[in-house]
């Protein structure tokens, strides 16, 4: 039993009991993403040819292409963004990077859409660039317009690279003081060491940043829509809401979803065999120091990023809070404060923990339900929220209309809705679309311990819930606290499932920016969105803080 | 019977899981469309009034409608306020709304803005217009909304995209009006005559109009009187369209009672409130919307605008048509 771990890959013999219980966990977890999917996907047995047979002459080839174009755009973007910044924060030094190594987290706090909608209100022909540009030089003025692939991909890449930068960062942090020294002895400049060792390294983690920022722009319909972009999920929500079809609109959901899974698949596949354990122990390695201009350029470069994807943006929020606080601010807030924080820190506590037990079965299990459960629980957060929670509030509903007809065939009263609008209902559903983004972070630290500190950890005759509590979650605290933290961030700015899964009178501040946006009064939305910023806030410095320090065992 | 205790549990669950409407005294269960700052004034005034509560829950038109159709007989929803006679046409093709014998209702709202199967009733019109700059347009200029596909307009028109609702009606009531393939070249007309890339929002149809990018487009005119409480110097005036054929394009806000209502002779109480004299005022004022009552007069900023001439067509055509008016719409190129 002592050598469980071993035995269980080779499926010689039964796991022993813990290793069972945490592989029905993960099957579960499994199931609970697959079957609100496996709703959306059952509409193919009615196909809506009609729909399709219009989209496929009319407008499908563009979105196809505009969607591609988005996806390689962004996928770029992020990249360059994510690891370079990563590396400069991690493992450079310069000035004023202590502060911005946190700052630039903070776009995270901001949803896509408003970023999107700042930055064409600030450019635009009304904005006050080109009004001052006009007064300067008269209609011969240069204009331009904040819309097209370009805009898109930069202003979606500013939004997004946050996913990459902060799971590269933690693992440049982890990297060891050897691995680093082994790179110079062999000759290597800080290029090559950052190309040659740092990137492959941090592949794991990398690519589950990128992923994410992936799956969130083919998911994207509120920035998109603001920039007048058309996507694939434009289509599918015009399909719904435009053609009132919710089947079609589904079945071009369940399209994506195939898509996403096909590319994850693909990349284990590329991965293969490649293992990337790293125990960063001792001191942690030396910063290379960048000296004088070149220090302050790269400064500069990092400080103009949090600057146009935070700081502005946030400026201007600010400016329209002032026009309309004093008939917004009321005591509500508190309680829409209060909502918000509750659910987040409910939800980041359940995904996480779901997180945690579908890696730990990934790490130990490699039979067929294991593995399809482990990918089945990466697909929620790659279908656009509106259609997932659709999906969600349908099973939930069958529930309970399941509970209800049995109650009454026993002779008792009609119960209405039990879990419909509850909040472990909502907490669900947050775990469906939120589990890929806890996986993340979560599955890459795991990647990176070494089994043989597990094996020590054994040999010293630590075992069962110490081992969990002294090996296991000092070594991969800063993945968890990272997990921790994008979920709690992505579900205060989560729209579609509170909106339509909130118990009565359960508002929270983005489902007061909806109310707002929607019928396009920003001004009042400002207030809103900008207490979830500053809500965000102390989370992510404190988090940051402790991840850094963490990364080395304190 | 079960036993009592299990009986006990189950209840004690579902008081820890939900609030079923069942275990609560008697009140009306709202979906709404609807924002809350449009609506919860009128509730809170209406529970003033009457004593009785009115919950609510508000998301987007597609989402609700799923719900009441996914929760069927269970739903705590006694009724569903919408925007946009699509959407309501569209619940009533759904079956989630059952018909509503109201002389009050009948009397309060004119023919054209409700169902003629009185499934659902108009609340609010919002009439979509045509906005135009002062300094290169001569009102006189504007004609109707087939006039924007002449090709006087070729580099000056702005649109909204197509993807909005509001479009999607407009163009169903012209397919009612003229039949298909003559609104399809209308359409293409516009299409040729647009200034730029159609725009996400009615406020960047006017904003452009302001900035010179293009002369004429067309809006709802709420989305004008706010812009202009804003910005006050903006150099866009409305017209209305139509003033000698068939008229202006209205559409409503409007609300049915659920066909599983709970109380519905609660929610009817509630619903010919909203459609009396007092409850339209407020109701149309929150958002500078037009009445949809005829005998209350609308509020002073959009009374302003000068009388104007509605298209006295059923506003349910505009449910009926919207799905080939988007498919035209994507034929035609328009986004």
């Amino acid at each position: 039993m002592r050598r469980g771990t071993a035995i269980a890959r080779t499926g010689t013999r039964r796991p022993p009991l813990a290793g069972r219980i945490l592989r029905s966990a993960a099957l579960g977890l499994g199931a609970t993403v697959a079957i609100p999917l496996g709703v959306l996907f059952s509409v193919w047995a009615t196909p809506q040819t009609e729909v399709w047979a219009h989209l496929a002459v009319t407008v499908l080839p563009t979105l196809a292409r505009n969607t591609l174009a988005l996806l390689a755009g962004v996928a770029a973007g992020t990249a360059i963004l994510g690891c370079g910044l990563a590396w400069l924060t991690a493992r450079c030094e310069f000035p004023g990077r202590r502060w911005l190594d946190v700052a630039l987290m903070l776009p995270l706090a901001l949803p896509a859409y408003v970023l999107a909608f700042v930055v064409q209100g600030a450019l635009d022909a009304s904005g006050p660039l080109q009004l001052a540009l006009r007064q300067a030089f008269g209609p011969a003025a240069p204009s331009l317009e904040v819309r097209g692939t370009a805009w898109v991909v930069v202003i979606l890449s500013l939004a997004f690279y946050p996913y990459v930068y902060l799971l590269a960062r933690q693992a440049f942090l982890g990297l060891g003081r050897g691995t680093l020294e082994a790179a110079r002895l062999l000759g290597l400049g800080p290029w090559g060491t950052f190309f040659r060792v740092a990137l492959p390294a941090a592949r794991p983690a990398i690519v589950a940043g990128l992923s994410l920022a992936l799956m969130e722009t083919l998911a994207d319909f509120g920035a998109v829509s603001v920039l007048g972009y058309d996507t694939f999920t434009t289509a599918i929500y015009k399909a719904w809401f435009g053609l009132f079809n919710l089947a079609a609109a589904a079945q071009l959901a369940s399209l994506l979803l195939l898509v996403v899974a096909l590319a994850l698949l693909a990349e284990r596949r590329l991965r293969g065999r490649a293992r990337f354990h790293e125990t960063a122990r001792g001191a942690p390695p030396p910063r290379l120091a960048l000296a004088g201009a070149l220090g302050w350029l790269v400064a500069g470069l990092a400080s103009t990023v949090v600057a146009v994807a935070f700081a502005l943006p946030v400026l201007q929020l600010l400016t329209w809070v002032l026009a309309t606080a004093s008939v917004e601010l009321d005591s509500r807030y508190l309680d829409l404060l209060w909502h918000t924080l509750l659910l987040g820190g409910s939800a980041a506590f359940v995904t996480v923990s779901g997180a945690l037990i579908v890696s730990l079965a990934r790490r130990q299990f490699a039979d067929l339900p294991t593995r399809a459960a482990v990918g089945l629980s990466a697909l929620g957060y790659a279908l656009p929220g509106s259609v997932l929670a659709v999906g969600v509030m349908m099973c939930f509903a069958a529930v309970d209309n399941g509970l209800n007809a049995l109650w009454q065939s026993a002779g008792g009263q009609r119960l209405g809705p039990v879990l419909g609008g509850s909040i472990a209902a909502l907490l669900l559903a947050y775990l469906v679309r939120f589990l890929a983004v806890a996986a993340g972070p979560t599955g890459s630290a795991l990647e990176r311990l070494r089994p043989s500190t597990i094996e020590a950890a054994r040999s010293l005759g630590t075992r069962g819930g110490d081992l969990a509590r002294r090996v296991y979650l000092p070594l991969l605290r800063p993945g968890l606290l990272t997990a921790a933290l994008l979920v709690l961030i992505e579900v205060m700015k989560e729209m579609p499932a509170t909106l339509l899964l909130r118990p009565f009178g359960w508002d929270t501040l983005a489902v007061r920016v909806f109310e707002f946006t929607s019928e396009g009064d920003w001004r009042r939305a400002a207030l809103p969105a900008v207490t979830l910023v500053l809500a965000g806030l102390p989370p992510v410095a404190w988090l940051a803080r402790r991840s850094a320090l963490q990364a080395h065992g304190d | 019977m079960p036993p009592r205790p299990a009986r006990r549990l189950v209840l004690l669950l579902a008081v820890l899981l939900g609030f079923p409407a069942s275990l609560l005294a008697a009140e009306v269960v709202v979906y709404s469309a609807r924002n809350e700052q449009l609506i919860k004034p009128l509730f809170d005034a209406y529970t003033k009034e009457t004593g009785v509560a009115v919950r609510f829950a508000t998301d987007k038109e597609g989402p609700l409608l799923a719900r009441l159709q996914a929760e069927g007989e269970n739903t705590q929803a006694d009724m569903l306020i919408t925007v946009d006679a699509g959407n309501l046409w569209q619940a009533a093709e759904t079956g989630v709304l059952r018909p509503v014998d109201s002389p009050v209702l009948r009397a309060n709202i004119p023919a054209s803005l409700r169902d003629p199967g009185d499934r659902w009733f108009g609340l609010s019109v919002r009439a979509r217009a045509l906005v135009y700059s002062p300094e290169r347009v001569k009102p006189q200029e504007l004609v109707s909304y087939e006039d924007l596909a002449s090709p006087k307009w070729k580099g000056r028109l702005c649109l909204r995209t197509s993807k909005k609702v509001y479009n999607q009606s407009l163009v169903a009531m012209l397919i009612a009006r003229h039949g298909e393939p003559k609104t399809e070249e209308i359409v293409k007309g516009w299409v040729a005559n647009l200034a730029t890339e159609p725009q996400a929002s009615d406020n960047q149809v006017m904003e452009a109009i302001d900035a010179g990018k293009c002369d004429v487009g067309v809006v709802n005119t709420y989305y004008y009187g706010r812009l202009l409480e804003e910005k006050p110097g903006l150099k866009v005036r409305l017209a209305w369209p139509d003033k000698a054929g068939a008229g202006v394009h209205v559409n409503v806000s409007g609300a049915g009672i659920t066909r599983h209502a709970k109380q519905p002779a609660e929610a009817q109480k509630l619903l010919e409130w909203l459609s009396s004299p007092k409850a339209q005022g407020l109701f149309a004022g929150l958002n500078l919307e037009f009445p949809a009552n005829p005998a209350v007069p609308a509020d002073a900023k959009v009374a302003a605008w000068g009388p104007y001439k509605a298209d006295p067509a059923n506003v349910a055509d505009a449910g009926r048509l919207q799905k080939q008016a988007v498919m035209l719409m994507d034929r035609a190129g328009y986004r």
